[in-house]
């Protein structure tokens, strides 16, 4: 997204796949396992959670953005209303 | 189940697009319909069939938001709300990604039509985008549809898979198999169409491949620089700039809803014409 203001303003759409590709790749080239480590992480944090609050595995919500620096993984646990 | 619905029941129809073939546009040609319907107000969602080569979410653009996927939905690693990507154009639009590291093997009979019942209490349209082959993706990917666009080159080979396709529409799937129930409205869209080419004889006509498949044509999608552009960018092409191809898929779209369009079977006239009238006389 923000590194296309880094290119020359009349960057091509081919120069746009190869960014896209390039950026893709390493992700999937690096890591070997692929996104599916995030069934097991989001396991893992829903129980260390559970251990102090009670959440519904519908309250998770996982998003993510892989960059060609940097990748962001947001986590948003919806904490149930506190009980009168 | 929800006692009260406070809108609508949603349309819930199961399109599949499918070819045999590959390469002859199944991807493009869900992502252009998926965001065509969804331009329309539809709740539409597209879903990647080709396990172990996803790349629908390269051309609809999500590719590095992928968390989860139809996969682990099925495998009760997910929940469908978390699988499915909002499109950041169109907010009636998502998408379901397919695993890239499992096999087919890991789609069940069960598990898609579990997976689809779900889909079809929230979405109008779900777009069910084949993988090439007539093996166990793309029959699951057929199985439960409603309607079916077969993608089709005006080429031998890519004609012939489409009248295996076709035959496989007819017999193997949950609306053939059951006693009753209406078959599958299936419908041909040409792509990669060459008028020029057509002109010159190099190429089937679209009443050559209409009179061997014996099936209604949806659309015509003219051969078009836009459609690589659009892949590049990852825009499907109905969101992108305006190009041949897109007003193509557009006006596919519209008589998949059942508006009469006519077909645009010329769209470069000028030197089209030019050539078609020299290559008549030939």
């Amino acid at each position: 997204m923000f590194g296309r203001t880094l290119w020359p303003r009349r960057a091509s759409s081919a120069q746009t796949a190869k960014e896209r590709l390039q950026i893709l790749l390493a992700h999937e080239r690096g890591t070997g396992t692929g996104p599916d480590y995030l069934p097991a992480l989001q396991r893992d944090i829903l129980e260390v959670i559970r251990r102090h609050v009670p959440v519904e595995q519908d309250a998770v919500e996982i998003r993510m953005e892989r960059g060609r620096e940097v990748s962001s993984l947001e986590i948003n646990i919806e904490l149930p209303a506190p009980r009168r | 189940m929800t006692t009260e619905l406070k809108q609508e029941r949603p349309v819930g129809k199961i399109i599949v697009i499918t070819s045999g073939k590959g390469g002859v546009g199944k991807t493009t040609t869900s992502a252009a319909i998926g965001a065509g319907l969804a331009k329309r107000g539809h709740k539409t969602v597209v879903i990647d069939f080709d396990v172990g080569l996803r790349n629908l979410d390269m051309i609809m653009g999500c590719e590095r938001r992928v968390v989860f996927d139809f996969i682990n939905v099925i495998q009760g690693e997910a929940k469908l709300k978390q699988a499915l990507i909002k499109d950041r154009r169109l907010e009636t639009l998502c998408v379901l990604p397919t695993s890239q590291t499992r096999d087919k093997d890991a789609l069940t009979k069960e598990g898609v039509e579990a997976v689809l019942a779900e889909l079809r209490e929230e979405f109008d349209y779900i777009i069910c985008d084949s993988p090439a082959g007539i093996e166990k993706g793309a029959q699951l990917a057929m199985y439960f549809a409603d309607e079916a666009v077969v993608v089709t080159n005006p080429e031998v080979s890519s004609v012939r898979d489409s009248d295996r396709v076709l035959g496989l529409l007819a017999s193997k799937t949950k609306r053939a198999e059951e006693e009753g129930a209406e078959p599958i409205k299936a419908q041909v869209l040409l792509t990669r169409y060459d008028a020029q080419r057509i002109a010159k004889g190099e190429m089937m006509t679209v009443e050559d491949v209409l009179e061997i498949l014996a099936v209604p044509l949806l659309g015509i999608i003219p051969e078009s620089p836009a459609v690589l552009r659009a892949s590049n960018v990852g825009v499907p092409i109905v969101l992108d700039a305006p190009s041949n191809a897109g007003s193509a898929y557009e006006d596919a779209v519209a008589r998949l809803m059942g508006e009469d369009v006519a077909l645009r079977l010329d769209p470069d006239r000028r030197p089209g014409l030019m050539r078609r009238l020299f290559g008549r006389t030939a």
